[in-house]
């Protein structure tokens, strides 16, 4: 598929994901069921053109729907998990880790990209779900922490999309800690007043919503995203009955005032695009001609 | 007082001693000294059971009925508590309590999972779960004792964040995630103590300090036991399992450097030997604290943010 264009050079090519290109030319929409051309799917950012479902998509789909010309550079790609609980459950942690490696074509439930956006410099940190459910333990905190890092020193505005069923329990205090290490890069980060945006998506809870994703000067989300601290599930256990319908779902957290707007993915781009105009490209045009 | 299955050997000698002191009280037989015996019996079987406990054995001991809460500590070591209520938003949060005080001469902001003794208490402290205006409550002191150039002490002690429909409308990750930032860059000293049970999100909420010390058989985790059991192994019963697999003991949190010290505690527990625990919980903050207090405050909230960025193993 010509769509496809290979990333900048010196990126391992074996993230090639296939699970996002639809099997066949036809694709059935999981709500509306109606069917829609793959390629056309793919052209208006996995939206269902009948409903503006949104379809999971994970790094990969991401990367390509934000940076001009799909190119993008890969940052801290080669760091992956160590076992240092030796915790086994239903199979040894190394194990499963090399089971979702070689599943996903994914090196952990984090990639980190920079590029350009609409001519200007973004990083952005995307969380895979598919990658043990988008866990978060030691590799996704540090490539956070570096991403966070590499925005501070560069002077680059950053992005970070969520999706993550919560803690890598395999990995116990380490995968808590995470949550401290990303927050405390954070705040750092807002000391120099880099903007960070924080784009949620379905779903987003547990240990990654309690630190870096709740933390944007921008929180915003997908329609429909289910975003929380506990899961659904818990909580209907904890209260005994049902749950009102919409609840902890991204509608949900704007009325009760958690996030700033909701986006389709569909403008995505030129939506952050527009805010980053207006609060930071004046300062960075500033900064240019101050050095001039 | 209530004894654990793994105390059993103990509950055998109490019964003598009771059986003892019963015969002397009748004065038929002088039975002091057999009674004496036995007391020191009690003492080294208790030491022997207590040196060789398992990661369940603690969470139990974590969780014992008469284990001294915040409130305990509070009014144990500190003197002049005024305590101070509410996020200024919502409500009071009373699994989370707070306030000013001072340890001898030294003013400190306290801030505290706080759970009940009896049903009625345990269900107005919520188990020790705290809602998002508890966090905030927490985070409105600590940048009180900011503003005053106080330190900070925190007591952690709760099975989680409150899991409700409130928690999630009022916005509990919010909540947690905020206070972890501000946390980590509070311009005053931060010394934070788990005393019970430190699970998750809930405990790590006002867990970022300067030095995170545990108390010997306490715990602390990314879950409980019984979560990660019913998780991992869809039941409740692999609960002993998944304690040792979390690496929740103290022993093992310090090994793993996710906290800076470990508290030791008397021979029994907490529970066992409350004033003991009292003195030396005050000892060991008077020491940490006037470490603390001398450092250069900017020195402090580097090394603070450096610790917790350091925390993670993964290979490269
Ligand atoms: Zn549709």
């Amino acid at each position: 598929m010509s769509w496809f264009k290979r990333v900048k050079e010196g990126i391992a090519t074996k993230t090639q994901d296939k699970k996002e290109t639809p099997d066949g030319l036809w694709h059935q929409c999981p709500k509306c069921k109606k069917p829609v051309l793959a390629k056309d799917l793919i052209k208006n950012s996995w939206v269902c053109p009948h409903c503006d479902f949104h379809e999971k998509i994970g790094s990969e789909g991401y990367f390509r729907i934000i940076y001009d010309d799909e190119k993008y550079t890969l940052m801290f790609d080669n760091i992956t998990s160590a076992d240092p609980l030796k915790f086994v459950d239903s199979k040894p942690y190394p194990e499963k880790i090399k089971d979702a490696i070689l599943k996903t074509g994914l090196n952990d439930a984090v990639r980190v990209a920079v590029g350009k956006l609409n001519g200007k410099k973004l990083v952005t940190a995307c969380m895979d779900f598919k990658f043990i459910g988008g866990s978060m333990g030691s590799v996704v905190g540090e490539k956070i922490a570096r991403a966070i890092d590499y925005a501070r020193e560069h002077h680059i505005p950053l992005l970070i999309i969520s999706k993550s069923g919560g803690a890598r329990m395999m990995e116990s205090s380490y995968s808590l800690m995470q949550m401290a290490k990303t927050s405390a890069k954070l705040a750092l980060l807002s000391q120099s007043k880099i903007p960070f945006i924080s784009l949620m998506t379905d779903p987003t809870t547990g240990g990654v919503t309690a630190s870096f994703a709740m933390l944007g000067d921008f929180n915003i989300a997908e329609p429909e995203s289910l975003i929380g601290f506990a899961g659904p599930r818990v909580i209907k256990e904890t209260i005994g009955k049902d749950l009102p319908k919409g609840f902890q779902r991204a509608e949900f957290l704007v009325e009760k005032g958690f996030l700033d707007y909701i986006i389709n993915r569909k403008e995505l781009k030129q939506n952050l695009s527009t805010l980053l105009s207006i609060i930071w490209d004046k300062k960075t045009k500033k900064k240019e001609s101050e050095e001039v | 007082m209530m004894l654990f299955d793994f105390e059993k050997p103990i509950e055998e000698l109490y019964k003598q001693i009771e059986k003892a002191k019963e015969t002397h009280v009748k004065g038929k037989v002088n039975m002091l000294d057999t009674i004496e015996q036995l007391e020191k019996k009690v003492v080294e079987l208790k030491k022997t059971i207590y040196n060789d406990l398992n990661a369940w054995q603690k969470v139990q001991i974590s969780r014992h009925p008469d284990r001294p809460y915040t409130l305990d500590y509070i009014e144990n070591i500190f003197k002049d508590f005024i305590e101070l209520h509410g996020d200024r938003n919502i409500a009071d949060d009373k699994a989370l309590v707070g306030g000013l005080a001072k340890l001898d001469n030294q003013p400190v902001m306290i801030i505290g999972h706080q759970k009940g003794r009896n049903t009625k208490q345990r269900q107005m402290r919520n188990f020790g779960m705290a809602n998002p205006e508890g966090y905030r409550k927490a985070l409105r002191l600590m940048k009180i004792a900011e503003k005053f150039d106080i330190p900070v002490i925190s007591f952690i002690d709760t099975p989680g964040a409150s899991p409700g429909l409130e928690a999630e409308e009022r916005g509990q990750g919010e909540a947690i995630a905020r206070n972890l930032l501000e946390m980590s860059v509070l311009k005053v000293p931060v010394v934070c103590i788990i005393i019970g049970e430190g699970a998750s999100g809930g405990a790590l909420g006002i867990g970022i300090g300067d030095v995170v010390s545990m108390l010997e058989y306490s715990w602390y985790s990314v879950i409980t036991p019984e979560s990660c059991s019913s998780i991992l192994w869809r039941s409740w019963e692999f609960k002993e399992k998944a304690a040792n697999a979390l690496k929740l003991t103290s022993k093992d949190m310090l090994e793993m450097q996710m906290i800076d010290k470990i508290i030791t505690e008397p021979t029994g527990g907490a529970h066992n030997d409350p004033e003991t625990m009292y003195k030396t919980v005050k000892s060991e903050l008077k020491k940490i604290l006037k470490e603390l207090c001398e450092t250069d405050i900017n020195k402090l909230v580097n090394k603070r943010i450096e610790k917790f960025s350091n925390m993670g193993v993964y290979n490269e």
